[in-house]
Formats: structure tokens, sequence, C-alpha cells
């Protein structure tokens, strides 16, 4: 497992996403997440998590230790949220 | 006879206001991640009880169950559940979070 593995399996959920990962110890199973996908549109955080979450399925349960999780939603979609 | 996760967190749901599901205690957490969550309702002032997921592997298996979330820290207010770690910090930070726990009565407008 790698940060290669990560991005593969968001962009396989999210294949229009704008992708930032960051390594935080240097060992690969810290990681923190920026991803900005039209998915996340009209979707509340609690649900954009469990999105990213399921498409990272077993990598949750050991792989990856600990994601600090950011969701965004693109520039342009950001006036039909409210 | 056999345990039943599922009914018992929800019944500590049922008696509990604000309840957070942690690593550690409120005064002692083990992750860097509960403790942010617990500085933050203290921070706001606001009552809460810590469940220690250490301390019982079922509970740390059977709430991730419950909440369809893979992480600890978790939160919930009257019920509802807030989220992990990232999110109650960014609700923090905006506002929202303080805004629910008054409109909850779980935390005094008074200062």
């Amino acid at each position: 497992m790698g940060l290669k593995t990560i991005d593969e399996r968001l962009r396989l959920a999210f294949p229009d996403a704008e992708i930032t990962l960051r390594d935080l110890t240097g060992t690969e199973d810290h990681v923190e997440a920026h991803i900005t996908s039209v998915a996340f549109v009209g979707v509340s955080p609690v649900e954009r998590h469990r999105m990213v979450y399921k498409a990272l399925g077993e990598l949750m349960k050991g792989p990856i230790h600990a994601l600090a999780l950011h969701t965004h939603v693109p520039e342009h979609n950001k006036e039909s949220l409210s | 006879m056999s345990r039943d996760v599922q009914a018992e967190i929800q019944d500590t749901l049922d008696k509990n206001p604000v309840l957070l599901f942690m690593k550690g205690s409120p005064s002692f957490p083990q992750c860097g991640f509960s403790a942010q969550v617990a500085y933050i309702l203290s921070e706001l002032n606001v009552e809460y009880v810590g469940v220690d997921v250490l301390s019982d592997p079922e509970v740390r298996e059977g709430i991730k169950e419950f909440s369809a979330w893979p992480t600890i820290p978790q939160l919930y207010i009257k019920g509802e559940f807030i989220g992990g770690c990232d999110i109650v910090k960014d609700l923090f930070e905006s506002g929202e979070l303080r805004t629910k726990a008054v409109d909850s009565g779980v935390i005094s407008t008074e200062s």
C-alpha cells in the first residue's frame, strides 16, 4: 500500500476529481487528502466522507492508519449549493 | 447470551445528549484526533460523555458499523451523528458547531 494505491482508488470512484495527497509521516499510512469533485455538490460533509471511505474500502481497515480528509466542490459549482 | 453491542450503543446515545466515542478518556485522550475533538468540546463548554473504545474492542468495532463510519473519534449530539475529527474541526471553525450545540440545548449561551 502506498499513496499511489490510494490515489488510484480515489480516481476510480471520482473520475473528475482533483486530488492532492500528502504523506504526513513519511510512512505512507498517515495521509492528508484534499479531494475536489462535482460528486460532492449538495452532499453533506458526513456523506462526502462516507463516499470516500467506501471508495477506499479495506484500505481504511489497517493499511491507512490515519486519514485527514478534506472534501471540496469545484469553484464553478459553489453557487448551486445554497 | 451474546452481547447486543448495537442496542447498547443506541441505549448509551439515548441517555447522553453529547457523546464522544474516542480513544482514551476526555482527560487523557490517547490519540491526537480524539484529543482535538475533546479540546473543541471543552472550548465550547459543552458537557459530554466520552466512551473509551480502547477499553472495549466490541464497542470499538460496533460503533464503526453503527455509524457506517470507519474511524474514531465519532461525535454525536442528541443522537445525531455529527462526524469525525475533520468535520468537527470544520464545523467548529465555521461556528456551525456552536450553533448546533446551542440549538440542541447542550451548551449554555451565558458566559
